[in-house]
């Protein structure tokens, strides 16, 4: 079993309530960073612990931080993206569901270390469930002293308020959740200035995800050095992973970074391998921006190593036989499963969630739509494959935030790998809607890797 | 499209609604009250079921903005009815993920259930429904969701949705329904 740094309480009666969260050790680690640490010592031990961003970018969670500017005379903000919306994530809900007060706790060690005195946990508007959990947490644990004025008798003063969402993915980027919070629609910001610059009404800001702020809990406890014993090379630490799609047992699991992909998906302590005695086809690792792999690419990387689960080996061969860690959402298809209809699926989505700010990703994403229905449906001709490919590049790169390349790595990576089953539903084009093109080769062994030629 | 219906619908607010909103701006810098913008709507939208020109209107001059900037707001996020829905919304996740494991059944299913397409209220208006993008339950699907408070319904079947249906009171409704169209 692996450790559990996160989720190791979840099951413990009564775990929502402070005093219980409290009877298990909670909020020790405010009591030591408050009492014991200055500012700069925590960053100090966030940056040793090696975390990196769970909200998909993996960005080093201390050096973030230290990049915060600290003017005279300005407020500084630290905002919590609880916005979770990528096709394919759902362990903040879960999270702030199971334990909301490691998220609380997690907000007060990081808003002492940044300096700010008024934080916010922007929540997903239809989360309104957890909006009210996270609402009575905060409740909790300023009745008892960990929030308000003169904390824990230190002086140090934190107000910490949720914010609720509207509905919208892109609300998920930060600028554009800067711009919700302030109560304007989510139209992300065009970059510099950065948030750590003028963020939230122009003042110095940092947006971490609710994971990588319930990380800072462990690590504060145990020490940056212990944390980053756990995980592989630079993935230190333990991630939580979603796993949906077709798994016998789908659902959150917290891995020690650095377990194999096969272990994941096959073996009883995580998914226990895929439903209904099917075979897999392909995953998508971490979540729906990230490109698409088939099954003997996410089991094995190119060179016939087992692929693990973590930010280097998931990216293992780059775009051309890689993917990415992202937010750890881990989607599994097994062999009756249409590419191309999730591709169209995948691409609808990021054409409704699209801003419309940038020409290429309003009107790229729609396109890509269109031509991916018409593929799915037996209308389409084999130009259109590369027309595809032809759309998704001129977005790429293109656009003021990343929904953009997001919206064009889905697709792009589905054509390079199963180009053949394009290609069928083209030319094929009524028994495209009556079966699927199935496993194929998809699963097939890799070819022996060539070998060095000793020059 | 966008279509602003009913523009002269009148929504009076409570005064347990003006003090939810003085609680919801205390939270800002006092020279920030537009941030309460999105809470604020939401609490209006639980009170009436969706959002009329008329309360908007009222919105933008309690946070003393134009009534543009409440409007396009109202506009831009999903969760925000111009028009008025069935009591019941029932909100289907339609995204890659859960359509592995059968979503868009289940939203034949419902379709043809309620007998209204998406979007669409039932003539008793207790009923709309309609598919929405990936509700951050992924390992739990299909999934389905009903506002105000945002229940949730995890790993649904036919047999699921009949049971939620019939506990809002749809086996009447349906009925009534299907005398109302036929
Ligand atoms: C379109 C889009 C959607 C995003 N959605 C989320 C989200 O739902 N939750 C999240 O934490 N980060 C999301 N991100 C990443 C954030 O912009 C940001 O990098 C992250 O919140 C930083 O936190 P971290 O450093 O702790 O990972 C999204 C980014 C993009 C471009
Ligand atoms: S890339 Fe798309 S979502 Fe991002 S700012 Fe441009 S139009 Fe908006
Ligand atoms: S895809 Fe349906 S909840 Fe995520």
């Amino acid at each position: 079993m692996g450790r559990k740094l996160l989720l190791e309480h979840i099951d413990v009666e009564g775990i929502q309530t402070f005093d219980v969260y409290r009877s298990k050790g909670g909020y020790a680690a405010v009591e030591k960073a408050l009492k014991t640490l200055t500012p700069e010592e925590i960053v100090e031990e966030v940056k040793k612990s090696g975390l990196r961003g769970r909200g998909g970018a993996g960005f080093p969670t201390g050096m973030k931080w230290s990049f915060l500017a600290k003017p005279e005379g300005k407020p500084r903000y630290l905002v919590c993206n609880a916005d979770e919306s990528e096709p394919g994530t759902f362990k903040d809900r879960f999270l702030m569901t199971k334990i909301p007060h490691l998220l609380i706790e997690g907000m007060i060690i990081a808003s002492f270390a940044l300096g700010a005195k008024t934080s916010y946990i922007y929540v997903r508007g239809e989360m309104m469930p957890q909006i009210r959990i996270l609402e009575k947490a905060i409740a909790e644990a300023k009745n008892a002293g960990f929030l308000g004025k003169n904390i824990l008798g230190t002086g140090y003063e934190l107000e910490l308020y949720v914010q609720p969402g509207g509905g919208a993915y892109i609300c998920g980027e930060e600028t554009a959740l800067i711009e919700s919070l302030e109560g304007k629609r989510g139209n992300p910001r065009i970059k510099p200035p950065f948030p750590a610059i003028a963020g939230l009404w122009g003042c110095p800001t940092v947006v971490n995800n609710v994971e990588s702020i319930a990380a800072v809990v462990p690590i504060i406890r145990d020490g940056g050095e212990e944390y980053a014993k756990i995980g592989i090379g630079r993935s230190t630490g333990t991630k939580l992973i979603s796993a949906s799609g077709n798994l016998v047992k789908p659902g959150i699991y917290e891995i020690e970074l650095g377990v194999p992909v096969e272990e994941f998906i096959y073996s009883d302590e995580f998914c226990g391998g895929i439903a209904n005695g099917k075979r897999l086809k392909a995953v998508v690792a971490g979540g729906s921006s990230v490109p698409i792999l088939p099954a003997n690419l996410i089991t094995k990387t190119i060179n016939q190593e087992a692929r693990l689960m973590s930010y280097e080996s998931l990216s293992d061969g780059g775009f051309a036989t890689g993917s990415m860690m992202g937010s750890g959402g881990f989607i599994a298809f097994d062999e009756d499963q249409c590419i191309v209809r999730n591709t169209w699926n995948f691409a609808r989505f990021y054409h409704h969630e699209s801003c419309g700010q940038c020409s290429p990703c309003r009107e790229g994403t729609g396109w890509m739509e269109k031509v991916l229905h018409r593929l799915e449906y037996g209308h389409g001709k084999l130009s259109d494959i590369d027309l595809l490919v032809d759309v998704s590049k001129k977005i790429e790169g293109n656009t003021i935030c990343p929904l953009g390349d997001a919206a064009a790595w889905p697709v792009a990576s589905a054509i390079r790998h199963f180009r053949d089953e394009f290609e069928w539903h083209v030319t094929e084009p009524r028994l495209c809607l009556e079966r699927n093109y199935g496993l194929a080769h998809y699963a097939d062994p890799l070819p022996k890797p060539e070998p060095a030629v000793a020059v | 499209m966008l279509k602003i219906e009913e523009t002269t619908v009148v929504h009076e607010f409570s005064p347990r609604m003006y003090q939810q909103f003085q609680e919801i701006v205390k939270r800002y810098p006092p020279e920030q009250p537009k941030a309460a913008l999105l809470p604020i709507l939401h609490v209006v939208q639980a009170a009436f079921g969706w959002l009329s020109v008329d309360g908007m209107d009222k919105v933008a001059s309690y946070l003393d903005i134009q009534p543009i900037e409440v409007y396009e707001v109202a506009s831009f996020y999903t969760m925000y009815f111009l028009r008025p829905q069935g009591k019941y919304m029932l909100e289907v996740c339609r995204t890659g993920p859960c359509c592995l494991v059968g979503a868009e059944k289940i939203m034949k299913y419902i379709e043809h259930k309620l007998g209204v397409k998406e979007g669409e209220v039932t003539p008793d208006g207790l009923f709309s429904w309609r598919g929405v993008e990936c509700l951050a339950a992924c390992g739990f699907a299909p999934v389905l969701q009903i506002g105000p408070e945002y229940t949730f319904y995890e790993n649904l079947t036919e047999e699921k949705v009949d049971q939620l249906i019939e506990k809002l009171g749809g086996k009447r409704s349906i009925e009534a329904n299907q005398q109302l169209t036929n």
